[in-house]
C-alpha cells in the first residue's frame, strides 16, 4: 500500500437534490490500482454518490469537496471530469436516436484527443482503433452502426458501456450495478472485459447489490453505505456476510 | 457546474446573434406608400408592363379587399399595417448592368458579407445565380451558359417583356389571384422575381440558386417565381434567404408556382435563414408564402425540400397538385423554431389523377418558447384510383417552454387508395445530454449530433452543395452562448 498515489479522495460530503439531503458527510479515499466495491440498501445513496463524483447537474454539493488526481473537480464541469479521466458506466444507458455509435464513440474519442492535444482522427483511422477495443472485448462490428443503445438488449447497452470504458481508456471508473439485469452468461463476459482493462495505474468502483459480480472481479475494499455515509469498511468477506445474512445486522435497529 | 445551468444551456443554447444583421446604405427611389390602385398604377407604369398584368394586378387587389386574412394558423401576430407599407423599392441604379464590376461596391460587400459568390467561384461551382436585391434584380449569371441549352433563367420583370406568352399563359394558373388573402397582395403587387422555362427534352445543366435579400426596412417584399418544365425536362431549383436586423417587423409575401408537364420534374430547394427577431420576440420578419406545383402531365414529379430557421412568423405550405396520371408529389422539411418563434408551416398534397403518390417527412425542432406546427392535407379525389401517400412528423422538443403540434387532414374519397400518417414526438432530455457529457463532449456537439440524426432523412434530399449549406446554417443556429 505504500508509495501509491491517491486517486480519488472525498471530504465531508454533503449533497441534496430538490432540498433533499442525500449524502451526509461522506468520506472515501482510492489510489490508484485499487478496486472499490460500494454496497448498501435501495436509498442509501450509492447512486447519488457516482452521479455527484462525474458533476451531474441535477446534485448541488452543499458542503465537503472532491479530489481527482490532486486537483479539486467539484466545480468542474462533466466534460472536463471526463477528459481528466472519471468515468461513469450508466445503470440505466439512454438511447439516443438518430445517432450512430460509431459517430458517438468518435466524438468522445476525439474530444478527448482535443483535450490532451492531440490530433483527432478521421473516420476511417477511427475504425481501426475501435476494431481493436472490440476484438478485446468480442464485441461484433456491427454493434458501431447501430443507433447509440437504442433497441439494445439490457446485456448489450451494459457491453456498449464497457466498449465506452475502454475506448476513453479512464483512469478512475465507475461501474453502477453494471451487473443488474444481465444473467449469468452475461454478466462473465462483462466482467472479463472489465478484467481486461484494470492495471495497476487504474482504479474502479463498483456499486452493485450483489456478491456474483465480485466473485469476477475482486475488490480490495468492501463499503457499506447507510443513509448518505459509509458506515462499514472491510474486505471481501464482508461482502460474503452480506449475501449471507443480509443489511440488518449492521443497520440501527429499526424497532426501537 | 451549477444546478440550473444544464437546463439554462439548453433555453440559450440557440441564441447566437444573428449573424447576418446589418442593413446597406443605398439612396432608394421614393414610392408613395399604402397600397392602392394608384399605388398599382404607377408600379406597372414604372416597370412598362403590358395592358394584360395591369388588369391581372387590378384584378388581384380587388380579391385582396375582399379577402380576410386567414385565421386558422396556430399563429399569433399583430396586425400587418398594409398603409405603411412601401411595395416597390429599386437601388438607384441608372442603366442596366452587363457585368459584376459595374455593381454598386456596397451591393458588392453585402453579398460578400452574406457569403454569396456572386463570382466566377459560382460558376466553378456549377451554379447560376440570379441575386435579388429588395425588389430589382442586380444581375443574372451564367445566361449565356443556359442559353445554350435554351433554358430561360431570368427575373421575372424581364420575362414580362421578352416573353409575354408565356407569362400570359402560366402567371395565376396554380396559386390564382384570389386564392388566399396572401396570394392576393402578392398578385396585385408582386414587384419582381424569378423566371424559369425548361424547354421539351431538356436536363438543365445547372442547378439553378437564387438568393432573395430583404433590405428596406419597411418595404413589403412580394416576390414571385414562375418555373415551367416543358416534356421530359428537368430541373433543380435552389432558393436561399438571408435579411438584416432590424427592429421593425417587415412582412413578406410570396408566391412559387411550379408547373411539370408530362415526363418533367421540378426538384425545388429552400434554405431559409431570415431574421427571426430577437430573444425576447421583438422584430423579425413575418413570412406568409404560397407555394404551390402542379404535376400536370403523366409521370410528372415536384419535390419540394425546405429547411426553416428563421423568420418570427412562417406560414407556408408548398403544395403539390398531382393532376398527371401516376404523377409524384414530394415535400422534405426541417422547421427550426427558436426564442419567440412561430412556425405553422407543412404541405398539402392534392390527388387528383390515377396512380398518383405523394410522401411527406417533417422534422419540426422548437426551442425557448417558439412554437413549431406541422399542419398538412392530404387529400385524394375520387377519380385518384389507386393512390398513396406516406407522411411522417416527427418533433423534437428542447427545453420545457417549447411547443410542438401537429395538425394532419387526411380526405379520401375512393376505397382503392392507402394513406399512411405517422408521428412521434421526443425530447432531448438532461439525461441524454448528460451521456453525452460524461463522455467527454460538449453541449454544442452533442445538439449538433442529436439534431443532424433527426434530420439526417431531410437532408439528403438536398443537392448535396447545399446540404452542407444547411448542415452549417442549423450548427450556426446552435453555436454560442453555450457553457
Amino acid at each position: 500500500m505504500t508509495n501509491k498515489n491517491i486517486l480519488l479522495e472525498i471530504n465531508n460530503l454533503h449533497v441534496t437534490v430538490n432540498n433533499n439531503k442525500i449524502l451526509k458527510g461522506l468520506n472515501l479515499k482510492i489510489y490508484e490500482g485499487e478496486i472499490h466495491a460500494i454496497m448498501g440498501p435501495n436509498g442509501s445513496g450509492k447512486s447519488t454518490l457516482s452521479k455527484v463524483i462525474v458533476g451531474h447537474p441535477a446534485y448541488t454539493i452543499e458542503e465537503g469537496n472532491i479530489l481527482f488526481k490532486g486537483q479539486d473537480v467539484t466545480s468542474l464541469d462533466p466534460e472536463e471530469r471526463s477528459h481528466l479521466g472519471l468515468f461513469l458506466a450508466f445503470q440505466y444507458p439512454v438511447e439516443i436516436s438518430g445517432v450512430s455509435n460509431e459517430d458517438f464513440l468518435r466524438f468522445a474519442y476525439n474530444a478527448k484527443q482535443k483535450y490532451l492535444k492531440r490530433k483527432e482522427v478521421g473516420p476511417i483511422e477511427f475504425l481501426k482503433i475501435i476494431e481493436d477495443k472490440l476484438r478485446l472485448l468480442d464485441i461484433k462490428s456491427t454493434f458501431l452502426y447501430r443507433n447509440v443503445n437504442e433497441g439494445f438488449s439490457g446485456g448489450e447497452k451494459k457491453r456498449n458501456e464497457i466498449l465506452q470504458l475502454a475506448l476513453l481508456d479512464s483512469q478512475l471508473s465507475i461501474l453502477d450495478e453494471t451487473d443488474s439485469g444481465l444473467d449469468i452468461d452475461a454478466l462473465k463476459i462483462v466482467a472479463d472485459g472489465i478484467n481486461k482493462l484494470v492495471n495497476k495505474e487504474k482504479s474502479l468502483i463498483l456499486i452493485t447489490h450483489y456478491q456474483r459480480l465480485l466473485d469476477y472481479i475482486k475488490p480490495d475494499f468492501v463499503h457499506v453505505m447507510e443513509n448518505g455515509t459509509i458506515l462499514k469498511t472491510g474486505d471481501i468477506t464482508l461482502a460474503k456476510k452480506l449475501e449471507d445474512q443480509g443489511y440488518g445486522w449492521l443497520l440501527p435497529d429499526k424497532t426501537e | 457546474m451549477q444546478k440550473n445551468n444544464l437546463e439554462k444551456n439548453l433555453t440559450n443554447f440557440a441564441t447566437e446573434p444573428y449573424k447576418y444583421g446589418f442593413s446597406t446604405k443605398i439612396e432608394k427611389e421614393t414610392f408613395p406608400v399604402g397600397i392602392n390602385e394608384k399605388v398599382i398604377k404607377l408600379l406597372s407604369e414604372k416597370k412598362n408592363e403590358p395592358e394584360f398584368l395591369f388588369k391581372f394586378r387590378l384584378n388581384a387587389y380587388k380579391q385582396w379587399k375582399n379577402n380576410k386574412k386567414p385565421q386558422w394558423a396556430f399563429l399569433n401576430y399583430q396586425d400587418i399595417d398594409y398603409d405603411n407599407i412601401v411595395c416597390y423599392s429599386v437601388p438607384k441604379v441608372k442603366k442596366k448592368l452587363d457585368s459584376l464590376d459595374e455593381i454598386d461596391p456596397e451591393l458588392k460587400r453585402t453579398f460578400e458579407k452574406l457569403g454569396i459568390p456572386l463570382n466566377e467561384q459560382k460558376r466553378l461551382a456549377n451554379v447560376a445565380v440570379d441575386a435579388v436585391f429588395d425588389s430589382v434584380s442586380i444581375t443574372t449569371t451564367f445566361q449565356e451558359d443556359l442559353a445554350k441549352s435554351g433554358v430561360i433563367f431570368c427575373s421575372i420583370s424581364e420575362a414580362v417583356k421578352l416573353y409575354p406568352d408565356l407569362i400570359k399563359k402560366y402567371l395565376g394558373t396554380v396559386v390564382p389571384a384570389g386564392d388566399n388573402f396572401f396570394a392576393s397582395l402578392n398578385s396585385a403587387v408582386f414587384s419582381d422575381g424569378s423566371f424559369c422555362y425548361i424547354p421539351k427534352n431538356v436536363i438543365c445543366p445547372l442547378e439553378l440558386s437564387t438568393y432573395f435579400r430583404i433590405n428596406d426596412q419597411y418595404s413589403g417584399q412580394f416576390e414571385r417565381t414562375l418555373i415551367i418544365a416543358e416534356e421530359n425536362s428537368s430541373v433543380s431549383y435552389l432558393e436561399g434567404c438571408t435579411a438584416p436586423q432590424y427592429d421593425n417587423n417587415q412582412l413578406h409575401a410570396a408566391i412559387v408556382e411550379l408547373i411539370a408537364l408530362e415526363n418533367a420534374q421540378i426538384k425545388y430547394s429552400t434554405v431559409q435563414n431570415w431574421y427571426s427577431g430577437d430573444e425576447f420576440g421583438v422584430g423579425g420578419i413575418y413570412n406568409f408564402v404560397t407555394k404551390r406545383g402542379l404535376c400536370l402531365g403523366t409521370n410528372s414529379k415536384i419535390s419540394w425540400t425546405q429547411v426553416e430557421t428563421g423568420s418570427a412568423v412562417t406560414w407556408k405550405y408548398p403544395s403539390c397538385v398531382l393532376v398527371g396520371k401516376n404523377s409524384k408529389g414530394e415535400f422534405y422539411s426541417v422547421a427550426l423554431t427558436n426564442h419567440y418563434q412561430q412556425a405553422d408551416t407543412g404541405t398539402k398534397m392534392v390527388h387528383i389523377g390515377k396512380n398518383t403518390r405523394s410522401q411527406i417527412i417533417s422534422k419540426g425542432i422548437s426551442n425557448a418558447k417558439s412554437k413549431n406546427s406541422y399542419r398538412g392535407l392530404v387529400k385524394i379525389n375520387s377519380k385518384a384510383t389507386n393512390s398513396r401517400n406516406y407522411s411522417q412528423c416527427d418533433s423534437l422538443l428542447i427545453g420545457n417552454n417549447s411547443q410542438a403540434n401537429t395538425f394532419p387532414y387526411i380526405e379520401v374519397q375512393n376505397s382503392t387508395s392507402r394513406v399512411e400518417h405517422e408521428a412521434s414526438t421526443s425530447k432531448i432530455g438532461e439525461e441524454q445530454l448528460f451521456y453525452f457529457l460524461q463522455r467527454g463532449i460538449c453541449l454544442e456537439d452533442a445538439i449538433t449530433l442529436i439534431i443532424g440524426g433527426f434530420c439526417e432523412d431531410v437532408f439528403k434530399e438536398l443537392p448535396l452543395e447545399f446540404a452542407a449549406e444547411a448542415n452549417q446554417l442549423l450548427s450556426l443556429k446552435l453555436e454560442g452562448s453555450v457553457g
